[in-house]
């Protein structure tokens, strides 16, 4: 697939041609490693700093309501954690927490990232037969409705993005139309000379 | 009499605070997806941000009716 700028391949761009859309699957891919990047590499600067300010600033408020436990990775019985599912919608920010959740099943300390104590670590499960709370169940307990409010957030936020890397993929939903992928590249509708 | 039915309504009430910068947030990002240009992506944003504000308030208003003998 073409990298290039299409409309600049077809030519100079008029004043009233859309930003094109380059190499939609690149953008798509920018977009979701980091909210708003595949829109920059498109060259649409004002809608890549909304993004990123907006979907970022809600994955990093949920994450510090939460105190960076509530994101986190776990397919456990008892703590099947399909909230994550979203979360990871919001790419790169939300990686660390498979890494956490590999070394702690691997029984490898996890890693000291310097924000919050345990970052997107697993909580640990009560065992069968124990009547200790687990780590989850603390938590919970200390961090009460926050524990909520920073899932949301994070889940939020990693839908968002999915809306944002859809909006890369293909332009906005109406208006313009950048849906000029096309034109230059490889699904081209060049126009064909006549047969003679 | 200080009337301690509404204590908890207070707590509640701050925590809608809550989720302000998610409408904020939703808007702009639904908005941006749907337009390119600035403006129209402000105006599309104030446009959906009062759509679910209003949403909100008639699901508080019916809630509120329905709980008000309660």
């Amino acid at each position: 697939m073409s990298k290039t700028t299409p409309g600049r391949d077809a030519g100079a761009p008029s004043a009233t041609e859309e930003t094109p859309l380059k190499d939609p699957v690149l953008a798509a891919t920018l977009a979701w490693l980091i909210p708003g990047l595949g829109h920059w590499y498109q060259g649409r600067r004002s809608k890549a700093l909304l993004f990123f300010v907006c979907i970022l600033g809600t994955f990093v408020f949920g994450l510090y309501l939460g105190e960076g436990r509530v994101v986190y990775a776990s397919m456990r019985p008892g703590d099947n954690r399909f909230p994550y599912f979203c979360q990871v919608a919001v790419g790169l920010p939300a990686l660390p927490a498979l890494v956490q959740a590999y070394r702690v099943n691997h029984r490898d300390a996890p890693i000291n990232f310097g924000l919050w104590k345990d970052f997107m670590v697993p909580p640990a499960l009560t065992r069968p037969g124990q009547d200790n709370p687990s780590e989850l169940d603390k938590l919970h307990k200390r961090l009460n409705r926050f524990f909520e409010l920073g899932t949301v957030y994070t889940m939020v936020a990693g839908l968002l993005n999915v809306l944002a890397i859809y909006d890369a993929f293909a332009g906005p939903a109406e208006g313009n139309p950048s849906n000029k992928r096309g034109e230059g590249g490889e699904a081209s509708s060049a126009p064909r000379e006549a047969p003679s | 009499m200080l009337n301690l039915a509404f204590v908890p309504l207070l707590g509640v009430g701050t925590d809608l605070w809550y989720g302000l910068p998610l409408i904020v947030a939703i808007s702009l990002v639904y908005s941006g997806t749907r337009h390119e240009q600035n403006d129209q992506i402000l105006v599309g944003a104030l446009r959906t941000g009062t759509w679910i504000l209003g949403f909100m308030v008639a699901i508080f208003a019916v809630l509120g009716l329905m709980s008000w003998n309660l």
